[in-house]
């Protein structure tokens, strides 16, 4: 069969991978409306959401699969009754569990559960360093003294902590107080993560997008706190793309180190893949994981280097970058197959440089009015 | 370093823990988001790093174990530790 053998070759061409991270998104209900949520503009619904005895089965299979990491993320995974399960599988199974949370709805009581359940790590989100931004850009005008509590309760339990700010006009020049922020819960670690445009984001990007000097700026803060705070705080700093000559190897290339699997089971070589048209998704009713990985079409789609234009194919960069991110080079581009358009070799690059600098020129003034809060139905 | 170091305790922090790789072979350390292959040696290192054993009796036990030069390991063990603490998934007691 045609399709079984350009499933075979994707897989040889990409190494014949094995997943390191999985990214469960246990559902897409949260109690925030980030502006630029990475969840699809159509939100999947709770009855649709895979039980805990489907995630149990996953969680062992992946283990098998090889992967070390899982990321119980959503949504907010604390909306589903059944997350000190779904924790204690990932323990069974043997794997490192991370859970991705906005850390405004879980008590201390339900906290010391997840721990019970043998809880690995917890990344807590603030959507700004100050009360007023996080209640700005999250649209809960509790959220900041909520977060704030539930860091000290980490902290209490011992629980390593990473903090995860994602970065944008709103908060851009908060970046020296998010790492004080840091510090003062006791955090291990900080991502400071500037915006990617798909999705809600892009839907918002003219909002968003803070300006090339801004951006400058903030990468030079996160320079200068690094030194200062050298073996105190790991700083992982996710570089804004728009204003770069080489594009990053979005997912280490595709379906070379991770997968990720929607609230109904979908099964995704990233977060934004359903952003792509014409792809065809395995869900994990219907298939095991390992044929998800090695054979669905969605994975076999953009792995490895035969499906590159020729740009990109006949260019020493394809395994360093695998030609960038899909989901962007179709944001931009209109063509998912594209050189990823932040390239400098790519005939877009200057159309993307430029609309770095004009969105981010015309729109100064940060309204509230300005985004489109992220909610079901969009 | 000074001479005070090896009667420092390593200790893998809480939420970091090494355990086997067997999709891809070997032996890796697990942090938050962050993977670490470990080589033969580093994971000899680590099986004697129990948060009770100070640097210089892990130090000890690896010279007798490979029967090597205990100033050359005590360099490596040294660098290794610092490495992972500057990461923050070690700790010192
Ligand atoms: S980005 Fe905001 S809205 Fe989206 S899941 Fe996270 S906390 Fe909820
Ligand atoms: S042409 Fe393609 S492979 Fe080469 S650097 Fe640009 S995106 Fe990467």
């Amino acid at each position: 069969m045609a399709m079984q053998t350009d499933a075979q070759r994707a897989f040889a061409e990409a190494g014949n991978p094995v997943p390191i991270g999985m990214l469960c998104e246990l559902t897409h209900r949260c109690p925030l409306q980030c502006p630029y949520c990475s969840n699809p503009i159509e939100l999947e619904r709770k009855n649709e959401e895979l039980d805990t005895s489907v995630w149990t089965r996953v969680l062992h299979e992946a283990a098998e699969l090889g992967v070390l990491q899982v990321h119980l993320s959503g949504g907010e995974p604390a909306a589903r009754r059944d997350l000190e399960q779904i924790v204690a599988a990932c323990y069974d199974a043997g794997l490192y569990s991370n859970l991705i949370t906005a850390g405004v709805n879980i008590s201390r009581e339900r906290l010391a559960a997840l721990v019970d359940a043998g809880l690995d790590h917890v990344q807590l989100s603030f959507q700004g360093a100050t009360e007023a931004t996080t209640a700005l850009v999250s649209h809960m005008p509790s959220a900041h003294s909520r977060k704030l509590a539930f860091a000290h309760e980490v902290a209490q339990f011992g629980l390593p902590l990473t903090l995860n700010a994602v970065i944008h006009r709103a908060n851009i020049e908060q970046i020296d107080d998010f790492i004080e922020l840091a510090i003062t819960l006791g955090a291990r670690r900080i991502e400071i993560a500037h915006a990617q445009y798909y999705g809600w984001a892009l839907a918002n990007r003219a909002a968003l997008m803070p300006s090339r000097e801004q951006t400058m700026r903030a990468v030079d803060k996160v320079e200068r706190a690094r030194e200062k705070y050298h073996g105190r705080l790991v700083i992982d700093s996710v570089v804004p793309d728009y204003h770069a000559r080489y594009p990053k190897a979005c997912m280490q290339g595709w379906g070379r180190q991770t997968l990720n699997v929607t609230p109904a089971g979908k099964v995704l070589p990233c977060h934004a893949a359903e952003t792509i048209p014409g792809l065809e998704f395995w869900n994990v009713a219907e298939h095991s994981l390992v044929d998800i990985w090695k054979k669905s079409p969605a994975f076999t789609a953009y792995r490895g280097t035969s499906w590159m234009p020729e740009r990109c194919h006949g260019c020493d960069r394809r395994e360093i970058d695998w030609g960038g991110c899909r989901c962007q080079a179709l944001a931009l581009t209109g063509d998912a197959a594209e050189t990823d358009p932040v390239c400098v070799h790519s005939p877009w690059h200057d159309e993307v440089k430029q609309i770095a600098e004009e969105e981010s020129v015309h729109l100064i003034d940060m309204e509230q009015q300005a985004f489109r809060y992220r909610r079901p139905g969009g | 370093m000074s001479d005070q170091t090896p009667s420092r305790v390593p200790a893998l922090s809480r939420g970091v823990r090494m355990r086997e790789d067997k999709a891809r072979g070997g032996w890796v350390l697990l942090a938050p988001e962050r993977v670490f292959k470990l080589d033969d040696i580093g994971r000899a290192v680590l099986e004697y790093t129990d948060g009770v054993r100070s640097e210089a009796e892990i130090i000890d036990l690896l010279a007798a174990r490979y029967s090597a030069d205990r100033a050359q390991i005590a360099s490596d063990v040294a660098q290794f530790f610092d490495g992972l603490s500057q990461r923050r998934v070690l700790e010192f007691h």
